[in-house]
């Protein structure tokens, strides 16, 4: 009976890879064996980063908000503390994400429509008021305008008397990726990057707590890259950040271990969890074999994995809160350090009160109800999860080897080449979606006849946006216009002389300056990006 | 089919919004389906987007929003393109477009309106059934 063959079709996961119907330890062997497990909490950390993981201390729980002005966003933050939220992931209007003041021109109907808008440290201090800084770490998804906003916590942090020593936190500050998905760039690729690296340094040199970059394979995979991309060019990004730094004379230990990542879970379970394994193994290896790390501290792939939203639909929205309790359990077997999930109405508005506290729910539900934090590495020993967790990290290194040799992934975004890679990939799956060759439930197969749902939408108010402008005009009158012009002055002359511009910046938030003048005065040394467009 | 020239298709990223997946996919499936497709990238105002499609000569505009500024964007529009004589162009909008905002865009003069997860073969076969 043994020639005879499995009577069941193909299947092949969304990296390419084909799934056997059954494993066995042979195809553990097969695939590079068992030398890159290890344990939890020792090198190459496959199965974690830390040896207790989750029975030490569960996730943090970070759900995505603000909108409207500072006093909206810092009631909706207490809202989520009160209801069990361990950490915050602030949201930033659009303007301020590509350093705009509210009263800009080009602002008109977008301040605070998708997060909060922010012009100057009164902003920040009215944002964080009441919240202990030191209980609740504050994430920042910020990125074109991240050097302004990491100095304006920090100093934020340092008014009300914190030591910005010990200080945590984090900014997303991936700018590289911006330019392939989510597109909130200001300058050019080459200044952009020197001011990642100027963020790093600073925070090396004075907040070595404070996590100053997230790379984000997140948005690279929802602009149309496979799960084994998603890592791979995360990985990439993160070099080039590395790069810049060493570049300047900074011992990969001094930095390494403040750099963390930000990746996506909707998709295959296994796919997902294996995925993720796979990183932890191939970072703790490129950092200790192609950089040189001494400090296991440099070698640990921290990260939040959350969101979602590439896979929630706008058809049978409720199915969403199913998805989202899924893609929370796939987190929790991938040993996050921190979740965020995309709340049910994601398709269609930014979260209610009402949404985002189901989304936090559902991650204590996985702890308080379901065991996922009894112990680590659950599905660790699999011949199926060993298996796929071999072959994705096999594919990962090929698909960095192959952008090496391309001439970096740096070149690779400025002539738009990746750009053009994931965009013909999300056409592809668009098709597949239509054909129905992938199955999309409630969209391409169990569908149902409805009217488009009337889902409670967040309101935006345009007497939000009046309240900021008025608020800005009120800081321009009663800041000191020489401390303002002078700190402005400086950070032009940093710029022009390719100084680090992170003490120009902190002074230059001290004096009240605003978002829009700081990006003005950078602007007129690095220039604006232009966007390839090519497909 | 006036079997002249292709037809041509203006896709427009309006206001701030960085989303662009949607926008580039509807490129890629307008451009297969034999347009000319000419795409903005992101950022575009309201003046520059009709003077594209002054200068383009283009038979379509289509602005692709998920970021919810699309009815304040077309308020702004509309009277340019009445201005530039582009008002008889045929006008699409698509991406997160809530039904409560229909109405509004069909007022101001948008011919189709096309939210996430429209199939491409129903944008195709509505641009050729008005001007194909």
């Amino acid at each position: 009976m043994t020639d005879r063959k499995p009577e069941v079709g193909p299947v092949v996961n969304e990296s390419g890879i084909e799934i056997k119907p059954v494993y066995g330890a042979e195809d553990v062997e097969r695939t590079g064996g068992t030398e890159m497990i290890g344990r939890p909490g020792d090198y190459p950390f496959t199965r974690g980063i830390h040896p207790l993981m989750y029975r030490k201390r569960p996730w943090t729980m970070r759900q995505y908000a603000g909108f409207g002005n500072p006093h909206e966003t810092n009631k909706r933050f207490k809202y989520l503390i009160e209801n069990g939220q361990t950490g915050l992931n602030v949201a930033f209007d659009l303007p301020t994400q590509i350093g705009l003041d509210s009263d800009d021109p080009m602002a008109e109907g977008e301040v605070g429509r998708v997060g909060m808008a922010v012009d100057s440290l009164r902003d920040f201090e009215i944002a964080f008021d009441g919240i202990d800084l030191e209980k609740i770490t504050v994430s920042l998804t910020i990125n074109g305008s991240a050097a302004i906003l990491i100095a304006m916590y920090l100093a934020m942090a340092e008014k009300r008397g914190y030591d910005i020593r010990t200080l945590r936190g984090t900014a997303q500050n991936d700018i590289l990726k911006e330019f392939v998905g989510r597109g909130t760039w200001i300058f050019p690729v080459e200044p952009s990057l020197r001011l990642v690296g100027d963020t790093i340094e600073y925070c090396a040199h004075h907040a070595p707590k404070y996590t100053p970059v997230s790379v984000c394979g997140y948005h690279i995979r929802e602009s149309g890259a496979n799960p084994v991309q998603e890592i791979a060019w995360a990985f990439c990004i993160a070099r080039a950040y590395a790069d810049e730094v060493m570049r300047r004379g900074l011992d990969i230990d001094a930095f390494a271990g403040r750099l963390s990542y930000n990746f996506n879970i909707f998709g295959s379970l296994f796919e997902q969890v294996a995925k993720f394994r796979a990183a932890r193994g191939l970072w703790a290896k490129i950092m200790k074999e192609e950089y040189g790390a001494r400090d296991p501290r440099s070698m640990v792939m921290r990260m939040i994995a959350g969101g979602g939203g590439g896979g929630l639909t706008k058809e049978q929205p409720e199915l969403n809160i199913v998805r989202g309790a899924y893609y929370a359990l796939i987190s929790a077997l991938s040993g996050t350090q921190t979740m965020a999930l995309c709340s049910y109405d994601e398709a269609y508005t930014i979260p209610t009160e009402y949404s985002a506290r189901i989304s936090l729910r559902t991650m204590q539900l996985l702890i308080e109800e379901m065991g996922l934090a009894d112990t680590v590495d659950p599905l660790g020993g699999s011949y199926y999860v060993e298996t796929l967790t071999n072959e994705m990290r096999a594919r990962m290194e090929a698909v960095i080897a192959d952008t090496d040799a391309q001439g970096g992934i740096v070149r690779l975004i400025s002539e738009g080449i990746v750009q053009a890679q994931v965009s013909a990939q999300a056409y592809q799956r668009q098709k597949d979606i239509e054909s129905g060759a992938f199955r999309k439930v409630g969209v391409n197969c169990y569908r149902i006849e409805e009217e488009e749902r009337e889902v409670a939408f967040h309101p935006y108010r345009d007497e939000d946006a009046r309240l900021q402008i008025d608020s800005l005009d009120k800081v321009r009158r009663e800041r000191d216009p020489a401390a303002v012009a002078e700190s402005l002055a400086r950070l032009r002359n940093d710029a022009e002389a390719g100084r680090n511009v992170m003490p120009a910046l902190m002074e230059a938030v001290r004096s009240y300056a605003t978002v829009g003048e700081m990006t003005a005065e950078m602007v007129g040394v690095f220039g604006r990006y232009r966007e390839p467009i090519r497909f | 089919m006036s079997g002249k020239r292709p037809v041509r298709v203006l896709i427009a990223k309006p206001g701030l919004d960085g989303h662009d997946q949607g926008a580039k996919v509807v490129v890629r499936g307008l451009m297969e389906a034999g347009f000319e497709v000419i795409y903005t990238g992101l950022r575009q105002s309201p003046a520059a987007v009709a003077n594209a499609a002054l200068e383009e000569g283009v038979d379509v505009i289509g602005l692709s929003s998920m970021a919810g500024s699309h009815v304040g964007f077309c308020r702004k529009l509309k009277p340019l393109l009445d201005e530039m004589g582009l008002s008889e162009r045929l006008w699409l909008v698509g991406g997160n477009i809530p039904a409560q905002d229909h109405e509004t865009l069909r007022a101001l003069g948008v011919d189709g309106i096309f939210p996430t997860s429209s199939p491409l073969s129903e944008i195709v076969a509505f641009i050729r059934e008005r001007v194909g």
